[in-house]
């Protein structure tokens, strides 16, 4: 790890290189004709690059968690890591838009992504309730306008109101929960609100109830941010509607940045309630594994199918939480934490593929993925990698993911959530299969052209997926540490 | 006046708003209510930061303000492009979306 002492500008070097980069792209969106602003993705994929070697190198988190910027951000472990993993998730995205000719020429698109980057940016390491609800705002915001960002297409304007709705309302509940948690401890600080609870800052000790009530209007933000049931209904309508590599950069960076919030806000401020938190994330997770896997059997669109699924996938992510709250020492939050960074690879291969189909041939109907071996055998060969990824069969980082986050639950003592997890996982399996039986069925006859041509940039963002998907799983040793890095410094409490 | 009158005013317009926000059909009074949600957190923020003799909660307050009409005015933004194309902003008729 890095040094002691990190100067509070060098520590922001992310937020600081997004920032420029999204001012860059805007002034040179401005300056260049339209055959050059198709590059515009190119540049941003590699400005996120070059900000991610820079922060390796330069912003490593301290030994000891520091708070910096008067409390507002607290450098440790986790927000470091899960910093990287929103730069790789916006660079994957960002090269699968440079090619959709109605998105690529937009300076301001690649903008607002990057101002959503630097909003989970902030949520990694957010430590005080302003800087929190800011974040999640900044991040929000920009995503609106990203999945209503086709103004002519109305199931793109559609999505973006819908998300807006649900995203609005959701987030006024968790800022109800924000203000009461101020009103019973006087502080907005989130590493002191535990001791608040407890009446250790001099004010009266809280009603148990009170707290609990407190968290769950809290939860009902973080809920949102996961996708996770009861609160997914928008995922399936924002994911079919959006642009779609928009909806990979919702189900894969913005579900992590709300992750990272989830598991720091509940172990920092509520260690008093773990077990409490622990059942009702456990509940959480059985309602979404079951909600997505049950409804994602039916789907005939591919995109509702991944929106399904991600939910579903989120129920598994919140086992780990789960058993965090239960008792399972580091090894919870560094399965979930493996989990994200498999899910991330697993998700955007899938996306980036349904992306360049559905621009190639026009159809995001599954049906219509008939014979794509015949036409175009590397992007099978990628859904298949993602699919069997996202079905936990080995080698592949999801079934990695599966395991550790499986072994979580049981050394936490949640044996009966881990078998709803496995049944679950056997569910899931039936349609993803059935997604790659499509993808190499003989087709009589194709149509089109055959094979389709498939350009520079999402060549590279599919084999960068694919290749990540392979890695994670198969060199599973240094993404586990990485990941214990994260987890380790999530944990303040036992 | 006591604390609890001003949180008991806070509740009862939370409530409003999230009755208004889950019933109403209409996004232009869909969105009056989520200023009722986020208005009802703004004073319970005031009222306790004024028990609490803290600064850090009316600061929460000017925050809320400027990102609840950022919201806004993407909402409006979107409202106008659905109008444009539907000549209706009625959420049951947005309807494209189903599965």
């Amino acid at each position: 790890m890095g040094n002691g002492d990190i100067s509070p500008l060098t520590a922001v070097l992310p937020e600081l290189g997004l920032l420029a980069l999204a001012a860059i792209i805007l002034v040179l969106d401005l300056f260049w004709d339209r055959k050059a602003r198709a590059n515009l993705g190119w540049v941003t994929a590699g400005g996120l690059l070059l900000v991610a070697v820079l922060s390796v190198f330069m912003a490593q988190p301290p030994e000891t968690p520091t708070l910096i910027w008067g409390g507002m951000l607290r450098l440790d472990g986790a927000s470091f890591v899960f910093r990287m993993i929103f730069l790789a998730g916006a660079a994957i995205t960002a090269l699968m838009v440079s090619e959709n000719q109605r998105l690529s020429a937009q300076g301001e698109f690649y903008a607002l992504m990057l101002v959503s980057t630097l909003g989970m940016s902030l949520m990694a390491s957010a430590a005080d309730l302003v800087m929190l609800y800011l974040a999640i705002e900044t991040t929000s915001i920009p995503l609106y306008i990203l999945s209503g960002f086709l103004l002519r297409d109305q199931k793109s304007v559609e999505a973006g109101l819908k998300y807006l709705l649900y995203g609005a309302m959701t987030s006024a509940v968790m800022l109800y929960g924000f203000s009461l948690l101020y009103g019973f401890t006087g502080t907005t600080q989130i590493y002191d609100i535990a001791a608040g609870f407890s009446g250790q800052n001099g004010l009266p000790a809280v009603y148990p109830a009170a707290v609990i009530g407190a968290m769950l209007l809290v939860l009902v933000g973080f809920g949102f941010k996961v996708s996770a049931a009861p609160f997914h209904f928008w995922a399936p309508d924002v994911y079919e509607g959006a642009p779609t590599a928009v909806a990979g950069f919702l189900s894969t960076a913005s579900k992590a940045a709300g992750f990272v919030v989830l598991m720091r806000v509940l172990s920092a401020a509520f260690s008093d309630q773990a077990l409490v938190w622990s059942g009702v994330v456990a509940a959480l997770s059985i309602g979404s594994m079951v909600v997505g896997n049950f409804l994602a059997l039916a789907q005939k669109n591919i995109k509702r199918l991944l929106a399904y699924s991600s939910i579903a996938q989120a129920g598994y992510m919140l086992i780990g939480v789960a058993a965090a709250g239960a008792g399972g020492e580091s090894l919870p939050y560094t399965a979930t934490t493996y989990y994200l960074l498999a899910y991330l690879a697993t998700n955007l291969a899938a996306f980036g593929v349904v992306a360049a189909v559905s621009r190639l041939t026009g159809s995001e109907q599954i049906a219509d993925y008939r014979g794509l071996n015949q036409r175009a055998p590397g992007l099978s060969l990628a859904l298949a990698v993602a699919v069997l990824s996202l079905g936990g069969i080995p080698p592949f980082a999801g079934f990695f993911g599966k395991v550790v986050v499986f072994a979580s639950g049981i050394q936490a003592g949640l044996t009966w959530l881990v078998i709803i997890g496995i049944l679950n996982a056997v569910v899931g399996l039936y349609y993803y299969l059935t997604v790659l039986r499509v993808v190499y069925q003989r087709a009589e006859e194709v149509e089109g052209e055959t094979p389709l041509a498939i350009p520079a940039a999402w060549k590279t963002a599919a084999v960068l997926s694919a290749a990540g998907i392979v890695a994670i799983g198969v060199l599973f040793l240094p993404w586990y540490n990485l990941s214990m890095q994260a987890a380790s410094s999530l944990l303040t409490f036992r | 006046m006591p604390l609890s009158y001003y949180l008991i005013l806070s509740a009862i317009m939370f409530l409003i708003g999230i009755l208004g926000v889950l019933l109403r059909r209409n996004p232009l009074i869909m969105f009056m209510s989520l200023e009722l949600m986020f208005n009802a957190a703004n004073l319970a923020f005031v009222a306790f930061a004024a028990y609490h003799q803290a600064l850090s909660g009316q600061l929460f307050v000017f925050f809320v303000m400027t990102v609840a009409a950022a919201e806004v005015a993407v909402g409006l933004a979107l409202m106008v492009a659905i109008f444009r194309t539907r000549h209706t902003i009625d959420v049951d008729e947005l309807s494209m979306l189903q599965g």
